[in-house]
């Protein structure tokens, strides 16, 4: 028998080694079935190798992991059979128009020749590429390619969906519109892992979010528990000579709900920002203090807020600048 | 139906879909086909009526001499086509996408192999008719005419072959050009193709005789009853141009099929 945690995405103790190099090592997480999954994390965080492994393209060095119940070192067959993949390459052929593409791809997923001329229609027109089905790939902007890439891992209605930084090189209007497109998926019950470097797609889409650095898991849980480690919006201050960091950062302090961090080589104080905050009294007290300020604004936490919270070790405290 | 014969079945399904693929390349570059069309009508012309005045063929006519050479150098270029199509499917992201399909792995070879070849006997027909025009003919029976074109079908295969494994081990589609080239010409003109291998100086001589080229084109003017020049005193292989045609292709089909598919297997493992 099956559980509902099976059919989605299982990965125990997985790594993968590049000859010296762990592009993975000693990740665990679980995608339960209709659930979207954020891998978050840099370049070379190993988000992609990660990937590739549950895509059957790469064999895990150590470890195991299952996809819609499937092993998929000993039964990549039937996983292949199970999953749609984006890949962070355009995986679409230049030289075939896009309609051909998803007639194509639709045909080695094993459709009759009519189903898959029926679903590329669908595809076209849900991805808004009509207009366009008849020219070759080659001549789409990177945002068509990439629509057309998500099309061509949909054209099986796989329950299984990979997307390796679906929004990458997109333009703002194409990112909200493939946003609206994958929550529409997730509705009908698609199970999603998607890979991004920005913390504030993986809030908008995932129902967890898992960080990688270095190829390890560095942090877990639902956005909103993330969010509990590391903050809200922040408070970003720029000073115009080093010596004033110190004094930036106390008068920060008594808007900040956690410790402000210095970034000496930026010459930038950052905390997150107690709500309610007006920045007219942040101006005020860091006049007050004697800071020359040359920049000061309010942010939606980033991926490096991520990390500057979750890694405190490398976390300078303003204590430290001093010294 | 049996599980392996519906594998089977899937199999040679996902090839011709991938054949198809590659065929609808050729329609949106013809450009692709100028190696098999455009050049050997260039060879011929340049052959037959630029340098063929100047060469003397004992026993016969250059017209008629000249066209083995033509078909043997054309489907010697054919590695060109399968080579170059490889090199570039293998450096792109499209191949990821055929990985994670539910698609018998052998299919994406096949479908190449499948297609270079229907581009090859396009390139046979082109030929055939250009050589009619300049004044070729056959002159054996139906059966040995059926044979030189058997031949000639076998030469395509094995040379596709080549292609793809020099595809699969290069490391651009732009090392396969160079490659080529500098293979190729030597190989075909250093060979009884385009000139009587009698003219050459001694040390050319050794080595036109014993090229694979010179038997196969030796073999091709046997089968098609044109002159062959060929000496007295020329070694074995040429005495005997179909044995040993047939030998070397068999020869290097044995070597280059294992070859290449171990190196896709070796660019595509997990």
């Amino acid at each position: 028998m099956t559980s509902t945690q099976d059919a989605g995405v299982v990965v125990e103790g997985l790594g993968r080694r590049f000859d010296e190099l762990w592009a993975l090592r000693d990740v665990d997480f679980a995608v339960p079935q209709g659930s979207v999954l954020g891998l978050l994390g840099h370049n070379g965080a190993g988000k992609t190798t990660a990937v590739k492994i549950l895509t059957t393209l790469l064999h895990p060095t150590e470890g195991r992991a299952a996809v819609a119940s499937h092993d998929v070192v000993t039964d990549a067959a039937l996983v292949r059979r199970s999953i749609g993949l984006a890949g962070q390459q355009a995986t679409v052929d230049g030289l075939l128009t896009a309609r051909a593409n998803l007639q194509m791809v639709g045909r080695l997923y094993h459709l009759p020749r009519k189903v898959a001329r029926a679903r590329a229609d669908e595809l076209l027109e849900r991805l808004s590429l009509t207009d366009a089905a008849d020219r070759l790939v080659k001549t789409f902007s990177g945002g068509m390619r990439r629509r057309l890439d998500l099309a061509a891992s949909l054209v099986a209605a796989p329950p299984v969906l990979f997307l390796d930084e679906p929004t990458t090189g997109l333009d703002p209007r194409s990112r909200i519109d493939l946003w609206a497109l994958l929550e529409e998926l997730v509705r009908d019950g698609a199970t999603v892992l998607l890979t991004t470097q920005y913390l504030e797609e993986a809030d908008r889409l995932a129902d967890n979010i898992v960080v990688l650095d270095g190829g390890r898991v560095a942090a877990q849980g639902s956005p909103a528990q993330l969010k509990t480690r590391i903050g809200g919006e922040r408070l970003e201050v720029t000073v115009g000579a080093p010596d004033e960091l110190l004094p930036a950062a106390a008068a920060l302090g008594h808007f900040a709900s956690d410790q402000p961090v210095v970034d000496g080589d930026g010459a930038r104080v950052v905390a997150p920002v107690r709500a309610g905050v007006a920045l007219a009294d942040v101006v005020r007290a860091l006049d007050a203090a004697g800071v020359a300020t040359t920049d000061l604004h309010r942010r939606e936490p980033t991926l490096d807020d991520v990390f500057l919270a979750i890694t405190e070790p490398t976390t300078t405290a303003p204590e430290e600048i001093a010294a | 139906m049996s599980a392996y014969a519906e594998r089977l079945r899937l199999g040679l399904s996902d090839s011709l879909v991938l054949a198809g693929r590659n065929l609808s390349h050729v329609r949106q570059i013809p450009e692709k086909l100028i190696d098999v069309t455009v050049q050997p009508l260039m060879f011929v012309i340049l052959f037959a009526y630029v340098f063929g005045g100047a060469i003397a063929v004992p026993g016969g006519n250059y017209h008629e001499y000249l066209m083995a050479g033509i078909f043997i150098q054309t489907l010697t270029f054919g590695v060109m086509g399968p080579a170059m199509s490889m090199a570039n499917d293998l450096g792109e992201g499209v191949l990821d996408r055929f990985r994670s399909l539910p698609m018998a792995r052998s299919a994406f070879l096949s479908g190449h192999v499948i297609a270079e070849f229907l581009a090859a006997m396009l390139g046979l027909a082109v030929m055939t008719v250009a050589g009619l025009v300049v004044g070729w003919r056959i002159h054996t029976d139906v059966a040995h005419a059926a044979a030189g074109f058997g031949l000639l079908l076998l030469v395509a295969f094995t040379m596709l072959w080549i292609g793809m494994l020099l595809g699969t081990v290069a490391r651009s589609a732009d090392a396969v050009t160079g490659i080529v080239f500098i293979v190729i010409f030597p190989l075909t003109f250093v060979a009884n193709a385009f000139v009587p291998a009698g003219t050459l100086p001694s040390v050319l001589q050794t080595v036109a005789n014993w090229n694979p080229i010179s038997s196969l084109v030796a073999a091709l003017r046997t089968l098609f009853g044109n002159p062959t020049a060929i000496p007295a005193n020329a070694p074995w292989p040429l005495q005997h141009p179909v044995a040993s045609a047939l030998m070397w292709c068999a020869a290097i089909l044995a070597v280059v099929v294992p070859l290449a598919i171990a190196a896709y297997r070796k660019r595509t493992e997990a």
